[in-house]
């Protein structure tokens, strides 16, 4: 996984609220490996018309906002189903931050896995950062996560939550599974005694 | 004394092995279950060199990919879809897992098939990849979806890093009127908290209306709580939930089928548990529902109309409506009922267990669907208990296709697709842009109005067929 530290970078504004997994990569696609890459298909039916020609009026599409590497959304961003081709979308595209009020839950966990950064903002100040970008595309966000701080395109500077631990898996980029193979010990204490009460599993 | 606890925090503090100073807690897991889905979390194992640590808290069948025309994997026409499905039975035997194949009648959609099999128990923590998981928390288990990393985690560490949700209570009281079934409370439910409505937030259903419910109604509730943008939903375990899981074949058997019971007859909210949040519904208000949207929360009673977006409280709102409008081809104004549908889908992990294809047999018994229709059972077991009850010849004569067990056009990863512009009646989950097909318009539904929809062509007020002898 690619620490996070900082990011300085083009923003997309993407103002509908509940996007969906099913529309960040649809499940037609899901059957392909992890390695084989995932950015082409990125809200592939909102991008691509049926003959697979880019649709002009979507807002990857247009200029100032193809090479964005954050996308400023709506409330519930990741919403639905569990399929983590969605993250894996977005970062094969090459976004590494997501900014949002609120976000699907399994979503929201799934982009720590991956060094994707979610930051949830308030509504008002997320909608504004969208009406910045949408006056001037290519305008740029900069991301701090050490000093959990986005900085707009207006010079106005926000604080964002983060988990501790998560903050410190993202900067270092190490995912969960080697953490928590060190805590073996710990898993194996908990099964024998958790199995000698509840016998019947 | 203990402080006053919920259900859930009673499963979760019963699970916790380590918390971080964070406040994150490491999960014991007690039950995973894997699908054909499942492919890349494998491959993550393997890439890590680690195998899997507990093979024999691991199930796996496959659904997502499977034909519901025939369950011979070489009748899978397309290699990937083949390919997926031989993947996941290969990576269960190298594993050791228990794997209800292709050929096994207990094969199926995993949330028909963990209930089924008795898998499912009180107290549980349940995961699985596919955020449907919480179907399962109708037996009075923690059950949540999770992502191929979280998967891959599970199945190295049966262990689960995560941050406790808060509480939620929905409490439904009082008696449904006839025709009106548990996804008409569910869509009630999503119409009235909205899709962001249970963000963070494990939900317990409560009230007599859920107390007086079956397992399988309840299993339909609770399987759309991420469609109220909850993570879990549960029930108390009460006797309903005993009486379904005693004799089931993963079920405690003798003497510690007794100690069971004594260990579950304490997963009750205490009296004064404090929720985060309630939410209070009236069961005779409820009437049969449709979805008119793109998003479970644009559902209404069958006797509205399609919603005026100019009435919507602000900008931003009225956007989104009109988008939604545009996609499903509807005009503001349209009585519900006068809208024509194309196709009707009977079947998911949230409305393909017996007691959903007999209430939709109920409805088609003696009568002809004049659309296109197909129904499809959540597990071979589900498929030969309804031969035996004579349903699938009540679903043949009303020209429905009666097809093999699997997710079908609920998520049309098999296949199974509606036409890019057609209208479906279905009683599956998601009636996302695109989610049945590209172009597809969703109308979700309970298997009766599902029913009573292929009947009239259109969609319909399943009441108007109730009284029929």
């Amino acid at each position: 996984m690619e620490p996070f530290l900082r990011l300085d970078a083009a923003a997309v504004p993407i103002g509908v609220p509940n996007i969906d997994t099913d529309q960040i990569i649809p499940a037609r696609f899901l059957w392909r490996k992890r390695r084989d890459g995932f950015g082409h298909l990125l809200f592939h039916d909102l991008r691509f018309n049926d003959g697979g020609a880019p649709k002009p009026d979507f807002v990857l599409n247009r200029d100032g906002y193809r090479d964005a590497r954050i996308v400023v959304a709506d409330r519930n961003f990741g919403c639905g189903s569990s399929r983590e081709h969605a993250v894996w979308a977005l970062c094969d595209y090459g976004i590494r931050v997501v900014v949002a009020p609120s976000f699907g839950d399994i979503f929201f966990n799934n982009c720590f896995q991956n060094g994707l950064l979610p930051v949830a903002l308030e509504a008002e100040r997320v909608a504004a950062l969208r009406a910045l970008l949408e006056q001037a595309p290519g305008s740029h966000l900069a991301i701090d996560l050490e000093a959990q701080t986005v900085s707009g395109p207006d010079g106005a500077i926000d604080r964002f939550e983060i988990e501790a631990f998560r903050k410190e898996c993202l900067l270092v980029g190490v995912d969960d599974i080697s953490f928590t193979l060190g805590h073996r010990g710990h898993i194996a204490e908990f099964e024998n005694a958790y199995e000698a009460k509840v016998r019947w599993l | 004394m203990a402080a006053p606890a919920t259900l859930f925090d009673k499963i979760w503090s019963s699970h916790a092995i380590l918390v971080r100073p964070d406040g994150a807690t490491l999960l014991h897991i007690d039950r995973h279950f894997v699908h054909d889905g499942s492919g890349n979390a494998f491959r993550m194992l393997k890439e890590k060199g680690l195998s899997v640590r507990r093979p024999d808290r691991t199930f796996a069948t496959p659904d997502h990919y499977v034909s519901t025309l025939s369950h011979d994997l070489a009748s899978i026409n397309e290699p990937h879809r083949r390919g997926v499905v031989a993947d996941l039975e290969a990576n269960a035997k190298a594993a050791g897992l228990t794997l209800f194949s292709l050929r096994d009648p207990r094969q199926g959609i995993v949330h028909v098939v963990g209930p089924e099999q008795g898998l499912s128990q009180p107290g549980m923590i349940i995961v699985c990849g596919d955020s449907h998981t919480a179907t399962h928390g109708a037996l009075g288990a923690l059950a949540f979806g999770v992502g191929a990393s979280e998967v891959a985690h599970v199945l190295a560490t049966q262990a689960l890093w995560q941050r406790k949700p808060k509480n939620m209570r929905i409490v439904v009281d009082g008696t449904l009127a006839g025709g009106v079934h548990a996804k008409d409370v569910i869509l009630a439910i999503i119409a009235r908290i909205g899709t962001a409505g249970g963000v963070g937030h494990v939900i317990e259903y409560a009230g007599s209306t859920i107390r007086a419910m079956g397992i399988e109604g309840r299993l339909t509730i609770c399987n759309m709580s991420i469609e109220a943008g909850a993570r879990a939903g549960m029930v108390a375990p009460d006797d309903t939930a005993f009486a379904y899981l005693h004799g089931r074949p993963y079920a405690p058997k003798g003497a510690d089928w007794d100690a069971a019971l004594a260990h579950w007859g304490a997963l009750w909210s205490d009296p004064d548990a404090q929720f985060d949040r309630e939410v209070h519904l009236d069961a005779a208000e409820i009437v049969p529902m449709v979805t008119w949207g793109t998003s479970p929360e644009a559902a209404a009673p069958i006797t509205a109309r399609v919603p005026d977006p100019a009435s919507a409280p602000d900008a931003a709102r009225r956007d989104s409506m009109q988008r939604a409008l545009d996609y499903m081809d509807l005009r503001p104004g349209t009585p519900l009922a006068e809208i024509a549908i194309d196709r009707v889908f009977i079947g998911s992990c949230t409305n393909s267990r017996i007691a959903d294809l007999r209430a939709a047999a109920k409805v088609l018994d003696g009568r002809r669907a004049v659309v296109p229709a197909m129904a499809v059972p959540g597990s071979g077991l589900v498929k030969a208990q309804a031969e035996a009850e004579g349903i699938d010849a009540i679903f043949k004569r009303a020209g429905f296709e009666w097809r093999e067990a699997g997710c079908s056009m609920c998520v049309g990863m098999n296949g199974d697709l509606v036409a890019p512009g057609e209208r479906c009646a279905s009683t599956s989950n998601r009636n996302f842009v695109g989610r049945q097909g590209r172009g597809a318009r969703t109308h979700l539904m309970s298997p009766a109005m599902a029913a009573a929809a292929a009947i009239a062509g259109k969609l319909t007020d399943v009441r108007q067929f109730a009284t029929r002898p």
